[in-house]
C-alpha cells in the first residue's frame, strides 16, 4: 500500500474566536484606564489632649494663624501673633527658613512644632499650601525638609 | 483569447501574525499599568495640590481611608457618613485591628479631603478620630506637576 505524503501541506490554527477574545480584553483595559496624579501624604500625629509627640524643647514653637474671608480664601497669614505675610506663602517659607537654619534635624521627633490655627471657613487647599510651606521645599528632584512636627489647633466655630 | 482568470482564496488571506502581536503589546501595556489601588479613592474628591506631596516609599501601616466631600459627607469604604455619625464606624475599624492584636493608635487615619472643603471641617473630622483613639493621620495631597 502506498501512503501519500502530506508534510508539504501547511497547518493553519483558526485564530477569529482568540482575536474576538483579545480584542475585548483590549477594550476593557482601554475604558478602565485612566491617568491619575500620583499622591502624596503630609503626617500628623495627633493624640487627643497632647500635641504631636514630645514636648517641643527647642525655642522655635511657631504658631501659625490662617485668617480666611467668609468666602474662604486666605487673607492673611500671622505666625506668633506678630509677624503677618499677608497671603504670601514664600515669605512665610522664608521666615521658616530663617528660624529653622534651612534643615530639619536629623530625628523628626527633636525639631520644632509649628500649631496651625485657622478659621473655619478657610478653604482646605489653603491649609495644605501653608503644610507644603513650613514642612519643606523643593529642590530640583530633591525635597528639603524644615519642619516635621505640625498639629493643628482646636477647631474654630463656623463664622 | 480568452484568458481565465483563477481566484485564489488563500492567497488573499491578510497576514495576521503582526496585528496580534500589537494587540498582545497593548494588553501587557494596560495591564502592568491599571491600578487596584485606587479603589479606596472617591473620584469625586479633587484633591488639592502640592509641590511637596510624594507617593512613600513604604505604604502606611495599617491604613483607614477617608474621604472628605465638599459637602461633609465622609466615605469609608463602601460607607457613607456625616462627620458627626462617624464614630460607630470608626470603632468597627478599631474593632477590627483589636481582632489583629493592634489598637486604633497603631492605625493610619489617611484624609483625601476635597481642596474646597471648609479646612473646620477637616479639624472636626480630625477630632472626631481622636475621639475613638485614633493617634495617626496623613493629610493627602496631589502632586503639582510643574510642566
Amino acid at each position: 500500500m502506498k501512503f501519500k505524503s502530506r508534510s508539504n501541506e501547511k497547518v493553519e490554527m483558526q485564530l477569529t474566536s482568540m482575536i474576538d477574545i483579545i480584542f475585548l480584553l483590549l477594550i476593557f483595559f482601554v475604558m478602565t484606564f485612566k491617568i491619575a496624579a500620583q499622591e502624596g501624604d503630609f503626617n500628623i500625629r495627633m493624640p487627643i489632649g497632647g500635641g504631636s509627640g514630645p514636648t517641643d524643647t527647642t525655642n522655635l514653637p511657631i504658631k501659625l494663624r490662617l485668617r480666611s474671608n467668609t468666602d474662604g480664601e486666605l487673607v492673611d497669614i500671622v505666625v506668633d501673633d506678630t509677624r503677618s505675610f499677608g497671603n504670601d506663602f514664600g515669605k512665610l517659607r522664608a521666615f521658616i527658613l530663617q528660624q529653622t537654619g534651612g534643615s530639619a534635624p536629623p530625628n523628626p521627633e527633636d525639631g520644632p512644632e509649628v500649631e496651625i490655627d485657622l478659621d473655619y471657613n478657610l478653604r482646605y487647599a489653603h491649609v495644605i499650601s501653608a503644610i507644603s510651606a513650613i514642612t519643606g521645599q523643593r529642590q530640583g528632584d530633591k525635597i528639603d525638609r524644615l519642619v516635621e512636627r505640625i498639629k493643628f489647633a482646636p477647631p474654630r466655630k463656623p463664622q | 483569447m480568452a484568458l481565465q482568470r483563477k481566484f485564489d482564496a488563500k492567497a488573499a488571506e491578510g497576514d495576521m501574525t503582526s496585528m496580534i502581536d500589537m494587540v498582545f503589546q497593548l494588553i501587557i501595556f494596560f495591564m502592568v499599568l491599571i491600578n487596584f489601588s485606587q479603589d479606596d479613592q472617591n473620584q469625586t474628591i479633587k484633591l488639592p495640590s502640592s509641590e511637596l506631596a510624594k507617593p512613600a516609599e513604604t505604604p502606611l501601616e495599617n491604613p483607614i481611608v477617608l474621604n472628605l466631600a465638599f459637602n461633609g459627607n465622609v466615605y469609608l469604604g463602601a460607607e457613607t457618613s456625616t462627620i458627626a455619625g462617624l464614630r460607630p464606624l470608626l470603632e468597627l475599624e478599631a474593632n477590627v485591628l483589636n481582632t489583629q492584636k493592634k489598637s486604633a493608635k497603631d492605625a493610619n487615619v489617611i484624609i483625601r479631603a476635597d481642596g474646597n472643603t471648609a479646612g473646620g471641617m477637616v479639624q472636626e473630622l480630625i477630632k472626631k478620630c481622636q475621639e475613638s483613639g485614633y493617634e495617626k493621620f496623613a493629610l493627602r495631597a496631589k502632586e503639582e506637576i510643574g510642566y
